[in-house]
């Protein structure tokens, strides 16, 4: 762009422009952009990652902010619809110019935004797309949370040696990338474990019935049900199970974690696992700490694992822009990279050379309509 | 009935296809097809006096449940008289609703070119989405257990109350449906509107009055098809009208559009069709399949099922 440039001017040009730079670092906040399903089907997901965003800017602001400026956080909605996250994504880049993005909620939104915010050379961090291919070559993006190959490898290690599953059947959520890519590493370390999935069903993003699918699932004779995607439909498929007479234990992936799940699955949802990224009920400082505070401001709620993901990520980032001494995208994308052992509240988070960050991953009950911590499985 | 099924289960079935799962199949599809014949209804009783599609009325349906969220927070969960004066109210709100889309909307464009209305159709079907987006907010909500509901089992077959509602009631109203449109003189205008709206006139029969009552009679199906989609899948919001709507036109052109009983005759069809190929392994093409039988019917029967084809005068 600046190669037709005359030295002369190009100079000039550098010393107005770092003449802005300078009033706008002694007076503009630093933006974070968020792209969020804060209404909609996934509005839970968006919701509660937005309140764990909100109270760790508050906190880096309270301690003075970064690099000697407050973090100013620019929200968007996406409305939990196909398509929206893109254009919301183009309007935090081009209007809002924000130096970073947070994108939360499921791996479909986060793969629209990824490919805008790798050219545009803003970093991003997904805080809990867990679909391999999000990350998977673009340098500008990384994530906070585990994969779900490993996701898929702790389900079917959960189902053998917990459950004690044999025969379990499938259902996926062929319109959602992140349930189609649990189930097929589902599939193959089920197997491996010398399980076999003895019905493999589908169902689609926004179906209300799956009598169809259990009724074939029943005939089938199987000890337990995975299904892979998220809570609204999870929590109705429960709910025709039991009527259907299915007793059977029926489990899934961190898409299940919303308190929707058990408002619309009701009793039915009594006897149901689910992975997840962290426990409430954990009793390390720094969850303990991020509970209390968290029920102080929102009046009493707890904290399912989007929260804490989303504010660990924020954290992240504050701290890289630290390291970084500059918000440049370049610059800060070298930081975020070099992320070592950060210690938050799901756990320590190292970002690998893939932009993947390791941690472990906890399984949950629900019991008497309460999620209840069940076991921790290392990476 | 356990016994029966094992025994076909153990034999080797040409089929491969258990009895007993074969009927729970087909009540699944029957109670889902009787809520889209509800739906099919509404829109082929609008096309029979006005020979237009009325689009919003999917969203009607949806406004329909939602008049039940709010009714039936109101009643004690659970009870039969509760859950039946959630229906009526949102009956009555519901046709109220359909009786003003028609005067505000569709009554000063009575004569213009069809195309005129189909557009607004679709325009008043944006504006009910987008503003049930505004007012109820675009996140689902939990639909009350306004009906008792236990389950009854046969062996291995499972029948659940909410099924059977689905049924009775879906039933019940197709044949008031019926009565009121041949066994009264509202009914008699109807078909007399629906048969030359001109001559009909000429015979001292009000059309607004007649074609308004078909927009509230249809409504009301609607909000009835609304509350019984929700009973069965408590997860309601503002954009749930689409689909099912959607399948519910279909259901009404497979019966033969402008025909009640051809309606609930593809409503039934159409949801059982779609439930046989759910629960098989082809069920990622379901709605690919049901429209193929759809596109199947129509090249041999183009009027529809029970449909009567008339040449169009040009």
């Amino acid at each position: 762009m600046t190669s037709p440039l005359a030295p002369r001017r190009l100079i000039r040009g550098a010393v107005l422009l770092s003449v802005f730079a300078l009033v706008a670092r002694a007076a503009g906040p630093i933006k974070l952009g968020e792209v969020a399903s804060l209404t909609g089907k996934e509005a839970a997901f968006g919701q509660q990652a937005h309140r764990g965003i909100q109270m760790a800017i508050d906190e880096v602001n309270a301690r003075g902010g970064v690099l000697g400026r407050p973090l100013a956080l620019v929200s968007e909605d996406n409305q939990s619809k196909p398509g929206d996250s893109a254009t919301i994504a183009k309007k935090l880049l081009s209007r809002e110019k924000v130096v970073a993005l947070l994108c939360t909620g499921t791996s479909s939104n986060c793969l629209e935004v990824a490919p805008l915010a790798q050219s545009a050379r803003i970093p991003l961090i997904g805080t809990t797309a867990t679909a391999p291919e999000v990350t998977e070559k673009r340098d500008y993006v990384f994530r906070s949370c585990f994969i779900d190959p490993f996701q898929g490898a702790v389900l079917a290690k959960f189902a053998t040696s917990t459950l004690e599953a044999k025969r379990v059947a499938l259902l996926t959520s062929v319109s959602a990338s992140y349930s189609v890519g649990l189930s097929k590493v589902f599939r193959e370390k089920f197997a491996a474990l010398g399980g076999e999935i003895s019905a493999d069903q589908k169902y689609s993003e926004g179906d209300k019935d799956f009598r169809a699918q259990l009724t074939a699932i029943k005939a089938a004779k199987v000890d337990a049900i995975a299904v892979t995607g998220f809570y609204t439909e999870a929590a109705l498929i429960c709910k025709q199970a039991r009527d259907l007479g299915l007793t059977i234990p029926i489990f899934g992936g961190d898409g299940w974690e919303a308190p929707e799940l058990i408002e619309i699955g009701g009793t039915a949802v009594n006897g149901t696992y689910y992975a997840s990224h962290y426990s409430s009920e954990s009793t390390a400082p720094e969850v303990s700490e991020f509970v209390k505070k968290y029920r102080a401001r929102f009046n009493g709620d707890t904290p399912d694992s989007m929260a804490p993901l989303a504010y660990d990520a924020t954290f992240i980032i504050a701290e890289a822009i630290t390291r970084a001494g500059s918000t440049e995208g370049p610059k800060l994308r070298d930081a975020l990279a070099a992320t070592k052992n950060f210690p938050g509240v799901t756990g320590r988070t190292t970002i690998d050379p893939q932009r993947n960050a390791s941690k472990p991953a906890v399984m949950l009950a629900v019991k008497n309509g309460k999620a209840t911590y069940v076991a921790t499985i290392e990476p | 009935m356990t016994t029966q099924s094992e025994s076909l289960n153990s034999q080797p079935s040409t089929l491969n296809f258990p009895l007993s799962e074969f009927l729970q199949q087909l009540l699944n599809g029957l109670s889902l097809g009787a809520i889209y014949a509800l739906i099919a209804l509404g829109y082929t009783m609008v096309y029979g006096v006005l020979r237009f599609i009325n689009f919003a009325h999917s969203d009607v349906f949806m406004v329909g449940s939602f008049i039940g969220y709010y009714a039936g927070k109101h009643v004690p969960e659970r009870t039969y008289w509760g859950g039946l004066l959630v229906l009526v109210v949102a009956m009555l709100g519901c046709a109220l609703l359909g009786m003003l889309i028609e005067r505000l909307c569709y009554r000063r464009l009575r004569g213009s070119a069809t195309l005129n209305v189909l557009i607004t159709a679709i325009g008043v079907s944006l504006l009910l989405e987008y503003s049930g987006q505004v007012f109820f907010g675009a996140t689902p909500r939990t639909f009350p257990d306004i009906f008792p509901s236990t389950n009854f089992a046969f062996g291995s077959l499972v029948i659940s109350s909410n099924q059977i509602l689905v049924i009775v009631v879906a039933t019940l109203l197709m044949v008031a449906l019926q009565l009121i449109v041949y066994r009264t003189k509202i009914g008699t205008a109807m078909r007399a509107v629906s048969l030359n709206p001109k001559a009909a006139q000429l015979v001292g029969v009000n059309n607004d009055i007649v074609i308004s009552f078909t927009f509230g009679l249809g409504s009301a199906l609607a909000a009835a098809g609304g509350i019984l989609y929700a009973i069965n899948y408590p997860s309601i919001d503002p954009l749930m009208g689409v689909m099912p709507g959607l399948k519910a036109f279909v259901a009404a052109v497979l019966g033969g559009i402008g025909n009640i009983p051809g309606a609930a005759l593809g409503g039934l069809l159409l949801g059982t069709v779609e439930t046989f190929v759910n629960g098989s392994q082809w069920s990622t093409y379901k709605d690919a399949i049901a429209f193929a039988i759809l596109i199947g019917i129509l090249l041999f029967r183009p009027a529809g099922l029970l449909g009567k084809f008339t040449v169009e005068k040009v």
